[in-house]
């Protein structure tokens, strides 16, 4: 446990930590709503339009003052968000059109004007590309008090907003039927989202920093169906990852931040997909496959049920393929057989004499009450 | 003295070229239970959200008991189409209903005790109250319905507005449903619902307005649901704009 001696006793390290920290608590909150509103893409556009403000700032001032750069971020990736909601709005292109154009153009920009950076004869321009795969290692003291007082107010404008935020994922028409402007909502959340991914440029970069804002909400959404549950889990998973990462980061030389932080939020996605307690696709193979053995077990023996019935002797034994319902009679009858025996252990049926089967009283009774509760009874 | 707790006055609504409803004037009495029947397309949905101030017409007035929507917002109840939420919304069947307190409430404030026991209420009036705590995404079509129903009842409007709330539901949910609709009336309430079957408009409604871009025709159910206003309204939609029919 090299790390967790190094994050105990490196004050730097600490300081970056806690930077990711909260971070991650922010990005997986408002990354929760992305998520709900099917708008996962959004950040991921504004994050890329933050890249050519801060390009602008530098080339303007000609100094790396984070704070200025960060503003030109601001600026640019607001620009960039009002550009894709007026495409929207006002032309016939669609969303996803509007994000890839304004994704793409603005990031290219920013390339553009980073690489014109690098040729002027200025020593300070050094650092600026960590901007695009984010270095955490490069955060002040300064700069972590700054994300810490923004990501504060973040979640007390959220928690403010609980009722409304909700209210506008779920149902923004009914919202506005009952008085709550889509648009007055709609700029709060987006001016958070926007503020959260800002925060992030520096030690997440701009292309990957929409990974942290979405991976975290799809993870909680895996483990829980309730709105409060999700967004915490969201915010303790964007917290382990981004705390996770920035220690790795730092172990290796020049190894970027954000990569890293995704790569350990990805993990986290994936084991949610797969196990999860209730949606996840490991749980829900084996809760289908016992449900459908649990039907077919059922089905067997309302079939037992109604050859007896039809018979002068209740107990009179039957071959397996007289019972056999499906048409593929090769390969059902191992299965019937199968079924079969797990109704004798079960006390329900008799095996006769090689595959001969009669049913008992106690099968007798169990098939009645199937049949009363149409199937939804389970053996 | 005001006569009519609706009055629609010249209103227009286009998306594109096209216009959705031409020049609609209606005016609805206290009191009645109004069905909105017409062809796909012909614009009842956009009727009931133009009127709700939820689609900007191009031009027209409406007036709810003589005031603006946004003056008369808190007596006015909506339910929307059921499949215009995403039902696997991580939510309740009680948190959706609280929702329909909301209005009243105003911005930031929470919903309390008060609230939670009108949306039981609510509930066990629609016949729910199985499903308090149930998630949202475990239910049938019919019970999505009804949690819309018992939203919209929280609400504890004057004028309801309901877009297609028999879509896809069981007869016994239907039977359910009409009857609180019903209930509603008798209470003095009034209620527009946008209606697809026409074989139980002359059974449930006592109004009805017929649509098709234009507004046909409108008023009791007895006087206007006629073979021939049906075969005008359901004819194409070019021929009624033209004025041919």
């Amino acid at each position: 446990m090299m790390s967790l001696e190094l994050l105990l006793k490196d004050y730097t390290l600490q300081i970056v930590a806690l930077g990711s920290a909260v971070l991650g608590a922010v990005s997986g909150v408002l990354g929760s709503f992305a998520v709900l509103r099917k708008q996962s893409l959004l950040g991921d556009a504004v994050s890329h339009a933050a890249l050519p403000g801060i390009a602008f700032v530098f080339l303007i001032t000609g100094i790396k003052n984070t704070e200025m750069l960060l503003l030109g971020a601001l600026i640019s990736g607001l620009i960039g968000t009002f550009m894709i909601i007026i495409i929207d709005q006002y032309t016939r292109i669609k969303f996803d059109s509007a994000l890839g154009l304004t994704l793409s153009s603005f990031f290219g920009l920013g390339l553009v004007l980073l690489t014109y950076i690098q040729k002027l004869p200025n020593s300070n321009q050094a650092g600026l590309e960590h901007f695009i795969f984010g270095q955490a290692s490069t955060l002040l003291k300064r700069d972590v008090f700054i994300m810490i007082g923004l990501g504060v107010i973040i979640l007390l404008v959220v928690a403010l907003f609980w009722k409304e935020l909700k209210l506008f994922s779920f149902d923004p028409q009914f919202g506005k039927s009952i008085g709550f402007s889509n648009v007055k909502i709609n700029v709060i959340l987006s001016s958070i989202t926007v503020v959260a991914i800002i925060i992030g440029l520096q030690s997440v970069g701009v292309i990957l920093m929409s990974a942290l804002l979405v991976a975290p909400g799809v993870a909680a959404r895996q483990w829980t169906d309730k709105l409060s549950m999700m967004v915490i889990l969201a915010a303790l998973f964007g917290i382990f990852s981004g705390v996770l990462g920035t220690l790795i980061s730092s172990l290796v030389d020049n190894m970027p931040t954000g990569p890293v932080i995704v790569v350990v939020i990805s993990l986290i996605v994936f084991f949610s997909l797969f196990f999860a307690s209730n949606r996840g696709i490991f749980w829900r193979h084996i809760k289908h496959g016992k449900n459908k053995r649990n039907i077919n077990d059922s089905r067997v023996l309302i079939n037992l049920y109604e050859l007896a019935l039809n018979h002068k002797d209740v107990y009179h034994p039957h071959k397996t393929e007289v019972i056999n319902l499906t048409n593929n009679k090769d390969k059902g009858n191992a299965n019937v057989i199968k079924r079969l025996l797990y109704l004798c252990e079960k006390g329900y049926a008799k095996r006769d004499y090689f595959d001969t089967w009669s049913i008992t009283d106690k099968g007798i009774k169990k098939a009645k009450s199937i049949i009363d509760n149409q199937g939804g009874e389970s053996l | 003295m005001q006569k009519h707790v609706i009055e629609v006055e010249d209103m227009t609504v286009a998306y594109e070229e096209k216009p959705v409803l031409w020049d609609i004037d209606i005016n609805i009495p206290k009191g009645v239970l109004m069905a909105i029947v017409g062809p796909n397309g012909a614009g009842k949905s956009t009727l009931i959200k133009a009127m709700l101030n939820l689609v900007k017409p191009i031009s027209g007035k409406v007036l709810f008991n003589g005031l603006s929507y946004e003056c008369q917002r808190r007596y006015i109840g909506y339910v929307p189409q059921r499949g215009s939420v995403d039902w696997d919304f991580p939510t309740s069947v009680l948190d959706v209903v609280l929702m329909g307190t909301y209005g009243k409430i105003g911005w930031i404030k929470r919903p309390g005790k008060k609230e939670k026991e009108k949306s039981l209420d609510a509930i066990k009036k629609v016949g729910m109250e199985e499903f308090v705590d149930r998630q949202i995404s475990q239910l049938s079509g019919g019970q999505q319905q009804r949690v819309f129903l018992a939203r919209a009842l929280v609400q504890d409007a004057d004028i309801y507005f309901m877009d297609e709330p028999f879509q896809g539901v069981d007869a016994k949910t239907e039977r359910a449903i009409i009857n609180i609709l019903k209930e509603l009336r008798l209470r003095g309430k009034t209620v527009i619902v946008v209606h697809h079957d026409l074989q139980t408009v002359k059974e449930y409604f006592d109004w009805v307005a017929l649509l098709n871009t234009k507004l046909i025709q409108y008023g009791k159910v007895d006087e206007v649901f006629t073979d021939e206003n049906l075969r005008i309204t359901y004819g194409s939609t070019d021929r009624v704009l033209k004025g041919e029919v």
